[in-house]
This record gives structure tokens, sequence and C-alpha cells, in this order.
């Protein structure tokens, strides 16, 4: 029997969440994330222009640009609010905001600090390995890092917590897709600026996911 | 007795499932993380960069 109010709850919590994280985020993006990667884009086009390779790939004034990028996270952090939902209704509603947080830490080492382990986020004119390859690895890690996460938390047995920690390794042990030449047309500290700052960044999203879903979303 | 058979039918519990609300909310919101994240068709990836970049999900 289809239970809507189930539904209804969750959708409602998950679209309020995601304007509230995806509005967050676009603001904590201004302060590091946006303005390194707009530095790289100019080593980017420079290079290009060097080499008469056209790249077309952003768009053109300020304000449309940063609407764009607070759609984007808006949507993300819906459909992450989303499959958070779904998680919590498997397990129990949570009973308030800090049982979310600790849902919401899940998310962020599932979603970003696994997979950029093996793939660190880039800015723009990194040379990486075929993307289809990365894509598999990243959608790998995710879901391995997720489910092992979730029998480290809720195994009753320690085989099975064991299969969880296996899980969490295994994509790491395999090793992510590596360019044959790795290269940047970035200067190397910018790189590692722009890992810093996206390692903050995501980090308030994914609480704040986490803490408005606990928040919206709990026990009747 | 066609009526006690009736009744007790009618006393088996009913419990209401939320799995299938949980897989659709989950397939949605896998639906908006493909479109946001994945998706290759160019005014979308375009969108999407700099978020994209920002979430470490894999661009171009």
């Amino acid at each position: 029997m289809f239970k809507l109010t189930t539904f209804r709850a969750l959708l409602v919590a998950a679209l309020w969440t995601g304007l509230l994280a995806g509005l967050l985020l676009t603001a904590v993006q201004q302060i590091q994330v946006i303005p390194t990667l707009l530095k790289a884009e100019v080593y980017e086009q420079n290079a290009a222009a060097l080499s008469h390779d056209a790249h077309d790939s952003t768009p053109q004034n300020d304000w449309e640009r940063t609407a764009y990028t607070a759609a984007t996270n808006i949507s993300l952090g819906v459909g992450f609010a989303l499959l958070l939902g779904a998680s919590m209704t498997a397990r129990s509603r949570p009973d308030n905001w800090r049982v979310g947080l600790l849902w919401g830490l899940a998310g962020y080492l599932s979603f970003f600090v696994a997979p950029s382990l093996g793939l660190p986020p880039e800015v723009p004119g990194t040379v990486a390995a075929k993307l289809q390859d990365r894509q598999s690895w990243w959608l790998i890690t995710v879901l391995d890092t997720g489910f092992g996460l979730w029998l480290l938390a809720f195994a009753k047995t320690r085989t099975n917590q064991f299969f969880g920690v296996a899980l969490l390794v295994a994509p790491h042990l395999i090793g992510a897709p590596q360019p044959e030449v790795p290269s940047s047309t970035a200067p190397a500290e910018l790189a590692q600026t722009f890992i810093t700052a996206t390692a903050f960044a995501n980090a308030v999203f994914w609480l704040a996911i986490g803490g408005f879903m606990g928040k919206f979303y709990q026990k009747d | 007795m066609p009526s006690t058979l009736l009744n007790n039918v009618q006393e088996i519990p009913r419990t209401e499932t939320s799995l299938l609300p949980t897989v659709l909310a989950a397939a949605l919101g896998l639906l908006l993380l493909y479109a946001a994240g994945f998706s290759d068709i160019a005014p979308l990836h375009n969108a999407a960069h700099d978020g994209r970049h920002s979430a470490s999900f894999p661009c171009h």
C-alpha cells in the first residue's frame, strides 16, 4: 500500500533542505572556490589562445553564471536530500537535527571525501583520464563507501562489519583512473587551494543537508 | 461459517509500507543528480560547470 504521507513529508523536507543548503553553498563558494576556479580559467584560456584550441564551456556574464551555479547547487542539494531522506526512512526517521548531522557526515564521506581521495577536485585546464572511466570509478566509490558506512554503523555481526571495511577500502586498492601524462595549465598551488576550498565548502553543504533534513524530516 | 471467515480475513493486520514512496523519492533524487552532475547535454553541462567542479564530479 502506497503511503502518501511519507512521500509528501520526504519531498517537502528535501525541497526546503535543498533550497537552503544550495543557497548556503553558493554563498560559501564565493569565498574561495569560485575565485580559485576563475583564476585557473585564465591560465586555461591563455594556454588555449596559444594553441588556438577553442573551449566554450563557460557561460558569459557574472550574474548569469552565478545564477546557473546556484540552480545547480540547489538541484544537487534536493537530489542529495532525497537520497539521504530515503536512507533515513529505511532505518528510522531522525529524532532531531543533531542526528541529521551524522547522516550528513556520512553523505560527505561517501559523495565527496572518498571519491576525492582518488580523483581530487580539479580546476579547469587539468589533464585527466577518460571521462567515462572516471565517472565509473566515482560511482563505484560512492556506492561502496555508502554501503560500507551503513554496515559499519548498523551491522550486528563482526563479519558484516568487516565486510563494511572491505567495501570502504576496495575502490582505493583498485585505484582511480589516472591520465598517462598528468599536467595542468594552472600552477600547482592553485590546484591545492582548490582542494582545500572545496573540502570546506562541501563539508558545510553536507552538514547543512543533514541538519536541515534532521529538522524537517524528524519523527512525528 | 462464511461470515466468521470473512471477519477473520478482515482482521489480518495491514501494515502500511513506506517502501514504494522511499524508492520513488530515491529515484527522483538520482534523476536530479544525474541532470545536474552527469548529463553531457551541452547547455546542462555549461550551466552546471562550476557546480560540478566544486562538488568534485568528474566534469570533462
